[in-house]
């Protein structure tokens, strides 16, 4: 038995047989071509790179849909590096001037850029060297004409054993049996350690160069909490791991079964528990996780990316797209929610101040004829499900009055041109603003709801841009006057008889789970991965226990200390998960 | 061409620093505009519309850069690009959530 020690990245444990993937990375030699040759090797290089930009499009396409668009965003970054005019430039420099074989111009371009981030000394920028040798692989296997993707597959239940494995890999692994991931080098931010995270794959990197020692099939226990891998382990080793695995398959077997349970305090309160979304696809991930609908709809990326504005059909078609997959849950549709920069770009001016200048339904206000392209999409999908519309950033009662406006026009255009729509359709607003807050008793009056988006309302209140690393300490989502503001919110909504959901970060973080509920919330929208775990709070704590914990910290006026409460009565929860 | 150059400085603001998802991000939003970008770091130059000479600049968190543009439409590209580096700390929202 030996034990090696590596950075864990992934938790979880699996015992399995060692599968040892050689780096197969063809050799280079030293090669020239004939002055007559350098034509047809430049057509070459061409071909290749573009075929390779499409493999990483695929790859892209693969991974985003799988796992989520932030994880094909490395391929989008390896895209821009293939059309890269300074490799280009270089890469053609080396044929035409040099003579270099296409192979050979490669190898010595990718070269120069692998040695120097190999001697970056920030570790992550490091791990960038990785990147290299992935676009690096994929010219050679295309330009060898060799098999471009070296898919790992395995035949029995396999821990992937190598010295590195690039995003290509991490996208074509065998789902099925490959149970872990140990690699000689990496670090906690490599791409591996995010995907195999992704994928609840027990992973270790940064073993050391120890890999070559072990043999394919040998029996191996992966330890994705300590970091740990033990080869040949003896039984008793295995015996006390066996349990851990069974363990680990109780855990999840207990969260997926949450899904259909209802999220209900012990002594009997029901939590309203939706997600929040931004693409049409994360649907289906709502209906995973067990949401009971979507509190927020994010519609800015139609707008972003994009070389026109979006059109009515556009908009009707996402929007009926994530109606039909909510299988009629409720889902809100928050109109369009950026600065004026994002949208019109070189003909806007610029602002000296964009958090406070012309965004969100401001913006759409001004800009009416987008606006009602989108407010008359939203109408004639509210006929397919239980549909909702809100609007973002308002600040005071006149802009809503004018979006109420122009959505009753749009509904008397409707009605003339036959078109059915609802004409019950809910409006609620975000409630972001500290004004939209102390004005909210009027408020309630012409809304059927409105939903706390609490990271803006900390940034407003606290005058805080989080993003601005001088003052980012001060934003504080416990900040008693920010707490004061919620709960003034929902004593407003409340009293008028309105919902109210509360849809920021906060509502994702157990931390202010407790507190939320204390403080009267019953409905929370969060990213739908968070549901399982905020699920489990509800159905562990009583309310009564929430309202004494919110007695306390209406009591206090340190943010900091706030916080270390509410971890403190966290932790008391879950006493075994320390 | 007689056009003024905008010089803006920023200051990297997320852990992880300039790797290759926000080099991709700054690159692209440079592509859009005509101007000429440069970047300089500690008297290193480099051109802010190539992924891997941004790459190159290996600027961590809190490595202070300064943007030159250099062109018709140098001040709007200016500000998109101040702008898309300071959004490179959405990277890291979860952990800014709490």
């Amino acid at each position: 038995m030996r034990v090696f020690q590596g950075i864990a990245v992934s938790a979880g444990v699996a015992i399995a047989k060692a599968m040892v993937v050689d780096d197969q990375q063809p050799r280079v030699t030293r090669r020239f071509i004939s002055r007559a040759n350098v034509d047809a090797e430049l057509k070459r290089l061409a071909n290749a790179m573009d075929l390779v930009a499409e493999q990483i499009q695929t790859s892209q396409d693969e991974v985003a849909t799988e796992l989520g668009d932030q994880y094909g965003a490395i391929f989008s970054a390896h895209l821009q590096m293939v059309r890269d005019e300074k490799l280009n430039e270089s890469l053609i420099d080396s044929i035409r001037y040099r003579h270099y074989t296409a192979e050979y111009a490669v190898s010595q371009s990718f070269a120069r850029y692998i040695q120097f981030f190999e001697r970056v000394p920030n570790p992550f920028l490091r791990e960038r060297a990785g990147d290299f040798r992935d676009i690096e692989q994929r010219l050679l296997n295309v330009l060898f004409g060799a098999d471009a993707k070296r898919k790992l597959a395995a035949k029995q239940p396999s821990i992937v054993i190598a010295h590195d494995l690039t995003p290509s890999e991490m996208a074509n692994l065998d789902r099925v049996n490959i149970r872990g991931i140990v690699t000689e080098v990496g670090g906690p931010g490599s791409h591996s350690a995010i995907v195999a995270e992704a994928l609840e794959l027990p992973a270790v990197v940064g073993v050391g160069a120890h890999l070559r020692e072990i043999q394919t099939d040998t029996t191996l226990i992966i330890d994705g909490h300590q970091g740990r891998v033990i080869v040949q382990p003896d039984e008793e080793t295995i015996a006390r791991y066996e349990k851990e695995v069974e363990q680990q398959r109780q855990t999840k077997i207990r969260l997926r079964g949450l899904r259909d349970l209802p999220a209900v305090t012990t002594d009997g309160e029901n939590i309203n528990l939706m997600a929040n979304i931004e693409f049409p696809h994360e649907a289906d991930a709502c209906i995973e996780q067990g949401a009971s609908g979507v509190g927020l709809y994010r519609t800015e990326f139609l707008y972003l990316g994009q070389d026109s504005e979006p059109t009515e059909e556009d908009h009707y078609q996402v929007y009926s797209k994530v109606i039909r997959d909510m299988q009629g849950s409720p889902i809100v549709i928050r109109t369009l929610d950026l600065g004026a920069d994002k949208i019109f770009g070189d003909e806007h001016p610029p602002e000296q101040n964009p958090f406070l200048g012309l965004r969100s339904i401001r913006l759409s206000l001004r800009n009416t004829d987008q606006f009602r392209r989108q407010l008359r999409a939203i109408l004639r999908a509210s006929v397919l499900g239980d549909v909702s519309v809100m609007f973002p950033l308002v600040s005071t009662l006149h802009e809503l009055r004018q979006a109420k406006m122009l959505l009753s026009d749009l509904m008397e255009d409707l009605e003339e041109q036959s078109i059915a729509f609802n004409r019950d359709l809910k409006v609620g607003i975000m409630v972001e603003v500290p004004s939209s807050v102390v004005m909210l008793d009027r408020f309630a009056q012409e809304i059927d709801f409105i939903s706390i988006g609490t990271n803006d309302l900390v940034q407003y209140t606290l005058a805080v841009d989080r993003n601005n690393p001088d003052v980012a300490t001060l934003y504080n989502s416990c900040d008693p006057s920010v707490l004061r503001l919620i709960q003034m919110a929902v004593d407003s909504a409340q009293k008028g008889n309105i919902d109210v959901t509360l849809c920021g970060q906060m509502g994702g973080n157990p931390v202010y789970t407790m507190l939320l509920i204390g403080m009267g919330l019953r409905s929370l929208s969060v990213t739908p991965s968070a549901i399982p775990e905020i699920k489990q709070i509800c159905r562990t704590v009583s309310a009564q226990k929430c309202r004494e914990l919110a007695t306390r910290v209406r009591d206090m006026d340190n943010a900091w200390e706030i916080k270390r409460l509410l971890r403190e009565n966290l932790r008391q929860l879950f006493p075994d998960e320390g | 061409m007689g056009d003024e150059s905008i010089i803006r400085k920023v200051v990297v603001p997320n852990r992880q620093g300039l790797h290759a998802r926000p080099a991709n991000l700054f690159v692209k939003v440079a592509l859009q505009y005509q101007s000429q970008v440069e970047i300089t770091r500690d008297g290193l130059k480099v051109s802010g519309k190539s992924i891997l000479d941004v790459m190159t600049l290996a600027a961590e968190q809190g490595t202070e850069l300064t943007i030159i543009v250099t062109g018709p439409d140098a001040e709007t590209a200016a500000n998109a690009l101040v702008d898309v580096v300071n959004r490179f700390v959405e990277e890291d929202d979860e952990e800014n959530g709490a």
